[in-house]
């Protein structure tokens, strides 16, 4: 390829648009040529610049009040699956056999499988924690505050890793719930976007790899490592996330 | 994908609060950078969304901020076509702009204790159609692919109006970084 070609190449290269042999090529382009490479660096730190220096604005809070009262007031906090038919089994089961069975047999709402259950539920647990105020139980940057205070509250030790130095910032820690267990619920950031780390122990028959998917306009990872299930959700773009993901899953 | 069932109203009510009421932050930056004012963007905002709850039927859980940010983005527009009609006609003469400009050093960008303003001031003297690519990709953080739905441009079209809306930008900080001295 030609400088030009390259040149007009580097902002999908830059925006990790592109797809994998063309990023190889660039890269190895921009390893000898100086004037290509000077024109990416100038555009990465411009990208850089723009991301942590540009304002964003979120929405005053009399704009958010305005737009709910103006939008007729529905009942709050409802489930997303009202009346579910297995919700009694679970009720009236004490033992938690029964209550494996009923997940298995009973049909869920819009023919769902287990799996699409628990996205789901993730997804309104994310969404959740981003309405009622209620992000954090916890609030540190500190992971060595966030980690101890799960300490008692579960019967596990969620890993909690400091990833600052790679743009995600560390919020917070909150106890959350999902198909019914507690899990340890590990608040990110990057730029504006909240990002939600769900852990808990794995069950046995879990797969170990999910592919991401996205719900509702948020994505979400989900997998198993040492035992344990992860699931992260943000309405962060799908390569960033990745990164994160990537990050998680190397650190010890 | 969740099937829309009968559903009383209630419960519809309660899916839009659940489903696009948390994208609202997106929905006001997008609306503030464009108008670039706080008053407009909040009246079409609160009529975004509006809109969205009344057209909330055609909505089909794909991808809820990309769906609001389109409404708000249309919104925008046609107050624009209304209000500030110049702003969709000023087309920018880039062979001329582009031969005046030093080199865009982005080291004295960061340098200044005021790179955030002056970010501010460059992106809005920008003109919309770039304004809005930018915001979209490095505030949103938004695939080309979600970019152009919402900005409905092509798909190809989405790198090349960024390439240009970065240059343009280039333009704009040197000369305020050598105004400034």
């Amino acid at each position: 390829m030609t400088c030009t070609d390259i040149q007009a190449a580097l902002p999908g290269y830059i925006d990790g648009e592109l797809d994998p042999l063309r990023n190889l090529e660039i890269e190895q382009h921009l390893q000898h040529c100086g004037v290509c490479s000077k024109t990416y660096k100038a555009d990465q730190t411009l990208q850089t610049a723009i991301q942590t220096g540009a304002q964003y604005y979120p929405a005053p809070a009399d704009l958010r009040k305005r737009i709910r009262s103006s939008i007729p007031q529905a009942r709050k906090g409802e489930p997303v699956f009202p009346a579910m038919p297995w919700r009694w089994l679970s009720v009236a089961a004490s033992v938690a056999v029964v209550v494996i069975l009923a997940w298995n047999l009973v049909p869920r709402p819009d023919g769902l499988d287990a799996e699409q259950f628990v996205a789901q539920e993730v997804v309104s647990s994310h969404v959740r924690s981003l309405m009622a105020s209620h992000l954090v139980d916890v609030s540190s940057s500190d992971r060595h505050a966030v980690k101890p205070w799960f300490t008692g509250k579960l019967d596990f030790s969620p890993s909690v890793v400091d990833l600052t130095d790679h743009g995600f910032p560390l919020i917070g820690g909150r106890l959350d719930y999902l198909d019914k267990k507690p899990v340890a619920a590990v608040v990110y950031k990057r730029r504006e976007h909240v990002i939600n780390l769900f852990i808990r122990p794995a069950a046995q028959d879990s797969p170990v790899e999910h592919k991401p998917v996205a719900r509702q306009g948020y994505h979400l990872v989900q997998w198993s490592k040492a035992g344990m299930t992860y699931w992260v959700i943000s309405d962060l773009n799908d390569t960033e996330l990745q990164e994160f993901v990537r990050l998680v899953q190397i650190s010890p | 994908m969740w099937k829309e069932r009968d559903e009383p109203e209630q419960n519809t009510l309660a899916r839009f609060e659940e489903v696009i009421l948390p994208h609202m932050d997106a929905a006001y930056n997008l609306a503030r950078w464009l108008t670039r004012n706080d008053h407009d963007a909040e009246d079409l905002v609160q009529e975004s969304y509006l809109r969205a709850f009344k057209f909330f039927g055609t909505f089909h859980g794909a991808n809820a901020r990309g769906w609001l940010l389109t409404i708000v983005r249309n919104t925008c527009y046609t107050w624009f076509r209304e209000n500030r009609a110049e702003e969709l006609t000023t087309s920018f003469n880039e062979e001329i702009h582009s031969t005046e400009a030093d080199p865009f050093d982005p080291q004295k960008l960061l340098l200044q204790r005021e790179s955030s303003q002056l970010l501010k001031q460059a992106l809005e003297e920008l003109p919309l159609e770039f304004r809005e690519v930018l915001v979209l990709r490095e505030l949103e953080g938004l695939s080309y692919k979600e970019i152009a739905v919402i900005a409905d441009i092509p798909p190809g079209t989405v790198m090349s109006r960024l390439a240009r809306a970065r240059t343009r930008l280039k333009q704009c900080l040197s000369k305020l970084l050598n105004t400034e001295g």
